[in-house]
């Protein structure tokens, strides 16, 4: 963005003004994330950065907080994490089982009373999520689905079909359906016609969607609070309860392996963005 | 073809019309089919319960059912003055079943909401009743207490009678309904939650605000940027969004605390004495600013794909004709993004209406919302009509804006990522 040399100097110095405050505010949005990725390394049991790590002494890191996420007796990681990622797996697959039915079904022009289908499908994501955890426990209750593994994949189903549907109706969007009509014409059966060429169309979508999913659900921790039970802990819930009691270093170890892991579904969402672009490029 | 009679068959010999009509109904069908599993699966485990959500937060069969009888002799009582002797004696009889299987406690808790100091009495009947004769139940009832006496107490009882209320409604906007059935508010002191309320809007309101103050310029900069830089600075907006809610919270708490780094940087330029750092954390202060950093990529990521499709060739004639910077900016551009605004701050102020986990961990006692109220409830005192009551009251709003959201940019056009 550089200015053209006829520019006039107030002009200028308001453009800088201009990049100044992007910059702080880019600042504010991602310094954040960084105070926790040294912290972690702390030697000591403090929250702040101690003398050694400000003088870069090597002495002032270590390692233990990671090794007590580990190793750490009675320590609840291991649990929550594989409950974590069961949870989030099922849940992500009936997301998106069931949402790209939906979407396919709401992307054909023949589907009757559309908007107000779309409007209940996509009320998980409005209604605030303690209302949803409200209603959910009362009926996880109900049918004694509330403490059981079960019952939280359906929440979380519940939860991130929304994100779903709207990834693939939106790559439906630019979906050529005469393709699918020239493939049922040349004999393909709609099973065929569906594998062979409507889904690696809209895997991207597919994808997209379900990372979205799987991130709501390893990320949630309102309804998990109102349906958990102490064999299903989760990743979110030891958190949670760790950042009210105490904030120790080893959550900072934890929450520098989930930016981790954020950062690799960052870059897979992105190169899914882009190639779904690319494809739709093409089909243009 | 017969186009003798006018009507074009198709080769099995059905009317066109009608062979379309058939087809169109079976894609309909089938159109559907795909929908029903989802559409199902949400009408059982989602919309039902928030309409059992509903029956619970008027549901008042708690009393009704502990004093059937009572009730029935009651119905032709008109209030006025002491109720008549089968009235005590049903009310003895039910009284008497309740003490037996010892959920009496149940019920004067009740009747206490409805009459301050009906506890005592009740709890002394129970210890006089065993000791009673038959036959003649208003005059022993009446010896045991002389309150019994007051008409005021049998009213209680009989206000109690119909199983639905709407009484939690009004305690959720900080009302009762009195002794004489009036709506009046409650005592100046005990008005907790219509402050709530208006906080939670207000702190909605001004995180909107912040938000949409930080995202114009930003998601101004990633449009008009080439899109080789854009693309990286995207990833400042793409990695919070992607990365826990928890973790980011966590940061907001390190940072925020009294030795943390934001106050360490207050004391190191003279802002602030190093023996007088302010307290950023536990009040409304932390959850402006952590509410506002983690809201803010859904204002950017909207703003951002309308800002994409305006053509920087239409500033340039602005200019071109005669138009200086400021005003090109906001006769030409400002009107343009006006949709991403919309639907930035619909977005937001929705999200922020219900948040729960940033307030209740960094929000203290002054920064709490709504919602940390209905999790109170639902997990402390287990009041879940009141609970039950307040989601929906805080879940009508929400779909008022909603609805207005639907109206302004339609449901079907909110973009991720």
């Amino acid at each position: 963005m550089a200015l053209p040399k006829y520019t006039e100097p107030h002009y200028r110095i308001w453009h800088y003004f201009y990049l100044f405050v992007c910059g702080c505010v880019f600042f504010f949005l991602i310094a954040p994330l960084f105070v926790i990725f040294p912290l972690s390394f702390n030697a000591e049991e403090f929250l702040v950065f101690t003398d050694g790590m400000k003088r870069l002494d090597p002495d002032a890191f270590s390692l233990r907080w990671y090794n007590d996420m580990i190793y750490g007796t009675k320590n609840p990681w291991g649990l929550a994490a594989r409950n974590s990622f069961i949870i989030a797996i099922f849940a992500t697959l009936g997301s998106i089982i069931l949402g790209t039915l939906a979407a396919l079904g709401l992307s054909s022009r023949h589907m009757p009373y559309k908007g107000l289908i779309m409007a209940i499908l996509i009320s998980p994501m409005i209604v605030p999520l303690i209302i949803s955890g409200v209603a959910i426990f009362f009926f996880m209750a109900k049918v004694g689905l509330a403490a059981t593994h079960l019952g939280i994949i359906l929440a979380h189903i519940i939860l991130g079909t929304p994100f779903v549907v709207i990834t693939v109706t939106a790559t439906l969007s630019g979906f050529d359906h005469s393709i699918t009509r020239a493939a049922s014409s040349l004999g393909s059966s709609p099973y065929n016609t569906f594998m062979k060429i409507t889904l690696p169309l809209i895997l991207p979508g597919v994808i997209s969607g379900g990372l979205f999913a799987f991130v709501t659900s390893f990320d949630e921790v309102v309804v998990v609070l109102f349906l958990a039970g102490l064999d299903n802990t989760t990743i979110p819930i030891q958190m949670w309860t760790g950042l009210r009691e105490q904030l120790s270093p080893t959550i900072l170890a934890v929450a520098t392996c989930l930016i981790v892991l954020s950062v690799l579904i960052l870059l897979t969402a992105e190169l899914l963005r882009r190639r779904s672009e690319r494809l739709r490029g093409i089909n243009r | 073809m017969s186009s003798e009679t006018g009507k074009i068959l198709t080769t099995d010999g059905i009317p066109l019309e009608e062979s379309l009509k058939q087809s169109e109904k079976k894609n309909k069908i089938k159109a559907f089919l795909l929908v029903a599993p989802l559409l199902l699966f949400l009408i059982i485990t989602y919309m039902i319960p928030i309409g059992d959500m509903f029956s619970r937060s008027i549901d008042d069969k708690m009393v009704t059912n502990m004093l059937p009888k009572t009730y029935k002799a009651m119905e032709n009582w008109d209030g006025k003055e002491l109720p008549p002797e089968e009235v005590f004696e049903a009310f003895y009889l039910d009284y008497k079943i309740l003490v037996k299987n010892k959920t009496a406690g149940k019920l004067q808790t009740q009747l206490n909401y409805e009459k301050n100091g009906f506890k005592s009495v009740l709890k002394k009947l129970a210890r006089k009743q065993k000791k009673f004769e038959d036959g003649n139940y208003k005059e022993q009832i009446m010896k045991v207490h002389k309150r019994w006496r007051n008409v005021e107490y049998w009213r209680a009882i009989k206000r109690r009678a119909p199983s639905y209320t709407y009484s939690k409604y009004l305690k959720g906007i900080d009302m009762y309904s009195n002794e004489d059935g009036k709506i009046v508010q409650v005592s100046e002191d005990r008005r907790i939650h219509r402050i709530l309320w208006i906080r939670t809007v207000e702190v909605a309101f001004f995180v909107t605000l912040f938000c949409f103050l930080m995202a114009y310029p930003i998601a101004h900069l990633l449009a008009t940027l080439p899109m080789k830089y854009s693309n990286l600075l995207m990833i400042c907006v793409l990695l919070p969004f992607w990365t826990s809610l928890l973790v980011r919270t966590a940061s907001w708490m390190i940072l925020l605390q009294q030795q943390g780094i934001v106050n360490d940087f207050f004391v190191w330029i003279g802002l602030v004495a190093d023996d007088n750092r302010p307290e950023m954390m536990y009040n409304k202060t932390g959850t402006y600013v952590a509410m506002t950093q983690i809201l803010l990529p859904f204002m950017v990521l909207p703003l951002y794909s309308v800002m994409k499709t305006i053509s920087p060739s239409l500033m340039r004639a602005g200019k071109s004709l005669g138009a200086t910077p400021a005003v090109a900016f906001f006769k030409v551009y400002f009107p343009l993004t006006i949709p991403g605004i919309g639907a930035g701050c619909l977005l937001v102020f929705i999200l922020a209406i219900g948040y729960y986990i940033t307030p209740a961990l960094v929000g203290g006692a002054s920064g709490t919302l709504i919602s940390n109220q209905i999790a109170y409830h639902m997990k402390s005192t287990l009041d879940w009509s009141f609970a039950s009551a307040m989601g929906l009251m805080l879940l009508t709003g929400v779909l008022v804006i909603y609805w207005i959201y639907n109206k302004l940019v339609g449901v079907d056009n909110i973009k991720l990522g």
